[in-house]
């Protein structure tokens, strides 16, 4: 290739209005060895295209996660904990019933017993009763 | 589609969306999660992909978004550079350092173009594309990206040059 074209090349090149062919001689040229010493500046840029275009993706794509089977025993562990949590609040909640259920029977329980007790000590009066009735029938003897 | 077709549809792109997530996002660790994760997306909606008519396109147009997202979120603030080590045989280690650090310098040059710039020259003279391709994939004008390309490739020369005088005087 001709200097000329290349400098004209160049100037189309910088205006992008080359197209692909063209640039490919640009990039042919810039790469080899006879670059022409005022256009040297040139060589890094299309030698640096040229390694670009060479970069590969080395590590393997995963198209499937392997994270989702944690996901679901994540999710199975939640409902492990909720229910275990819920039927911990049930047998609270029940044994709390129990306790309040026997705090309410001994109140009714020690209201009878004192009801039962008023009783006894009127029936203590009636004793009293009983023994001057008898001191009473037994000195008319 | 089914697993062979994909293979042999969406596999062989893999390359170039590996290169274009790294031209964005710069750290190949971040530009090989993303290809991944942009596989995994692709392979979750193989059924919409026989709609389209270039998958390779359309999976361009989903790198690009999808690393510009990561650009703009937080996690991707801790990015770093990273230079890759080019190898050129045939030339004596003379102009092979020079020719590496001058290589390195197009690279990092290219870093700092704005997004859009370093997208249409990564698309244009890394991958090779047709400008109507890279018009559809960024749903722009072929004129539009013309332009652009015209400025990034004009950026990088002046640059070039003046790196280069700097090392001359």
């Amino acid at each position: 290739m001709e200097l000329v074209n290349i400098e004209q090349l160049l100037e189309k090149y910088l205006d992008a209005t080359t197209t692909l062919a063209e640039e490919k001689v640009l990039q042919t040229y810039f790469t080899g060895d006879n670059v022409a010493a005022h256009l040297i500046e040139y060589r890094a840029l299309f030698t640096f295209f040229a390694t670009e275009k060479n970069e590969r993706y080395t590590k393997t794509i995963h198209l499937k996660r392997n994270t989702q089977k944690w996901k679901w025993l994540s999710v199975a562990a939640s409902i492990v904990l909720m229910v275990g949590v819920y039927s911990g609040y049930q047998e609270d909640k029940q044994q709390k019933e129990v306790a309040k259920l026997y705090a309410e029977t001994q109140v009714a329980l020690r209201m009878l017993a004192s009801n039962l007790n008023k009783g006894t000590v009127a029936i203590g009066h009636l004793q009293q009763f009983e023994t001057t009735k008898n001191k009473v029938f037994n000195s008319s003897k | 589609m089914n697993q062979s077709e994909f293979l042999h549809q969406v596999m062989p792109f893999k390359d170039k969306v590996f290169r274009l997530a790294k031209r964005l996002l710069v750290s190949t660790e971040e530009a090989e999660d993303a290809t991944q994760e942009l596989f995994f997306k692709l392979w979750k909606n193989k059924g919409k992909l026989t709609g389209y008519k270039s998958v390779e396109a359309f999976a361009m147009t989903m790198t690009k978004n999808y690393c510009f997202d990561r650009l703009k979120s937080k996690q991707a603030s801790n990015l770093t550079l990273i230079h890759s080590n080019y190898k050129e045989n045939g030339t004596s280690l003379q102009k092979v350092i020079e020719l590496r650090d001058s290589v390195s310098l197009v690279h990092e040059l290219i870093n700092e173009l704005p997004g859009q710039q370093k997208l249409i020259i990564q698309l244009r003279d890394v991958e090779q594309y047709e400008f109507d391709e890279i018009a559809k994939m960024l749903d722009m004008k072929p004129t539009a990206v013309r332009v652009s390309l015209s400025r990034a490739r004009k950026t990088i020369k002046e640059q070039l040059i003046k790196q280069h005088n700097y090392g001359v005087s």
